[in-house]
């Protein structure tokens, strides 16, 4: 193959990816890493620096969109950034000493749990406790958000255990070069008993945060590689753009079906080349 | 200025930030397809680039002399600080409404970028 196929190609599936990943909340770099290597034979450590980059354009790039929302939580995220950075550098190093195999199998298991989340039925609204434990008065996390009109109050519970959970969500980062949004939303709204939409908006502001920091790493070592990553990243950003104008438009819970029952097939793929050493 | 303005006001900054990177890497790529269109695509197995495409220094220096890998690097290199100035942007914002512990706590996760990209040097 040319390099202009290549570029062409990997520039539709980015695409593509993108939009997916916008529509379904997933991000794009559930889908790029695995085609890119399954489907295309392109080196894991090319895939995931080209991925990392491309889940830094989709965060910073929608800012703007969730600020007008008027939901996400600076402080919450702020203090929880000092655990998902942290993860994230060691995630990166491990990069470094972990073989493509060991890579690949921990990717596929990712893939299945962001399948999980994408074919499960809507969880209901779980109960929001209005006031903060003592850890959450005195970090001051506690908001509101919009809710029917007025402003909802809400109080944030569990930090520690929070704060544990963005360590391992920035760990799982750095070494596979996704943005651990799942995660980050698992331990906010479930752990910290934050609200749902709260919990969504403030982990698209610290995913590009935390990808951020394992990028110095990854640069370093030549994983952000420019033939790789201009396609990815510009595909990737042009489908979460398409993805973010259709939005209104489409049956969702159809095409979370469909999204989650292809990252389900990519995750056993992966899983399985990577068992047998292809990967 | 409100919380609610301050925070649009950086939100589009970011994207601003997003389109230029965007603009510079695609600059960078059609000049890459131009020069390098024609040869075997190899990303089969991982080879590090040289020190022009992985420090800070070597991108600046082969990004000025217009080489479309370097170019591209540039972009790149832009993108990721988006989130950076994000943080910078806090620590602004809480140093103004003299919250100090989180002037302390964004100033800690701006230390821990810093670590990060200074690998880069």
């Amino acid at each position: 193959m040319t390099t202009l196929s290549f570029t062409l190609v990997v520039w539709t599936v980015a695409t593509v990816a993108g939009f997916l990943g916008a529509l379904t909340g997933l991000g794009g770099g559930v889908v790029v890493v695995p085609v890119l290597t399954l489907a295309l034979g392109v080196d894991i450590k090319y895939a995931i620096g080209a991925s990392l980059v491309s889940v830094i354009a989709t965060s910073s790039g929608a800012a703007a969109a969730y600020v007008r929302e008027g939901y996400s939580n600076i402080r919450i995220g702020m203090l929880l950034e000092i655990a998902a950075t942290i993860g994230a550098i060691l995630g990166a190093y491990l990069a470094g000493f972990t073989s493509t195999h060991i890579i690949a199998i921990i990717f596929g298991l990712v893939l299945i749990q962001s399948a999980y989340q994408s074919l499960r039925n809507s969880a209901p609204e779980a109960d929001h406790p209005t006031l903060s434990d003592r850890l959450g008065t005195i970090f001051k996390l506690g908001g509101d958000y919009p809710l029917g009109g007025k402003r909802q109050e809400y109080g944030v519970q569990n930090v520690p255990a929070g704060f544990g959970l963005m360590f391992g969500a920035g760990a799982l980062s750095g070494l596979l070069g996704i943005g651990s949004g799942a995660v980050k939303v698992i331990a906010m709204d479930r752990a910290m008993k934050i609200p749902f939409k709260v919990s969504t908006t403030t982990s698209n502001f610290m995913i590009g945060v935390t990808a951020a920091a394992s990028a110095g790493v990854y640069l370093s070592r030549g994983y952000i590689d420019p033939r790789v990553s201009m396609p990815v990243m510009l595909g990737v950003l042009a489908g979460a753009f398409l993805g973010t104008k259709v939005l209104v438009r489409v049956n969702v819970r159809t095409l979370r079906v469909v999204f989650g029952s292809v990252v389900l097939l990519l995750a056993i793929e992966m899983i399985v080349n990577g068992i047998l050493g292809k990967i | 200025m409100t919380d609610q303005r301050l925070e649009t006001l950086i939100g589009n900054l970011l994207r601003a930030g997003v389109l230029l990177a965007a603009a510079i890497v695609l600059g960078g790529g059609v000049l890459f397809l131009l020069q390098h269109g024609a040869d075997k695509a190899a990303y089969h197995t991982f080879a590090a680039g040289g020190s022009d495409t992985r420090t800070l220094a070597g991108i600046f220096h082969s990004a000025s002399r217009l080489q479309s890998e370097g170019l591209i690097q540039l972009g790149l290199l832009l993108l990721i600080a988006t989130p950076v100035a994000r943080v910078v942007l806090a620590v602004a914002g809480f140093a103004l409404e003299r919250d100090r512990m989180y002037v302390v706590i964004s100033t800690l996760v701006l230390a821990i970028l810093v670590f990060s990209l200074l690998h880069a040097t």
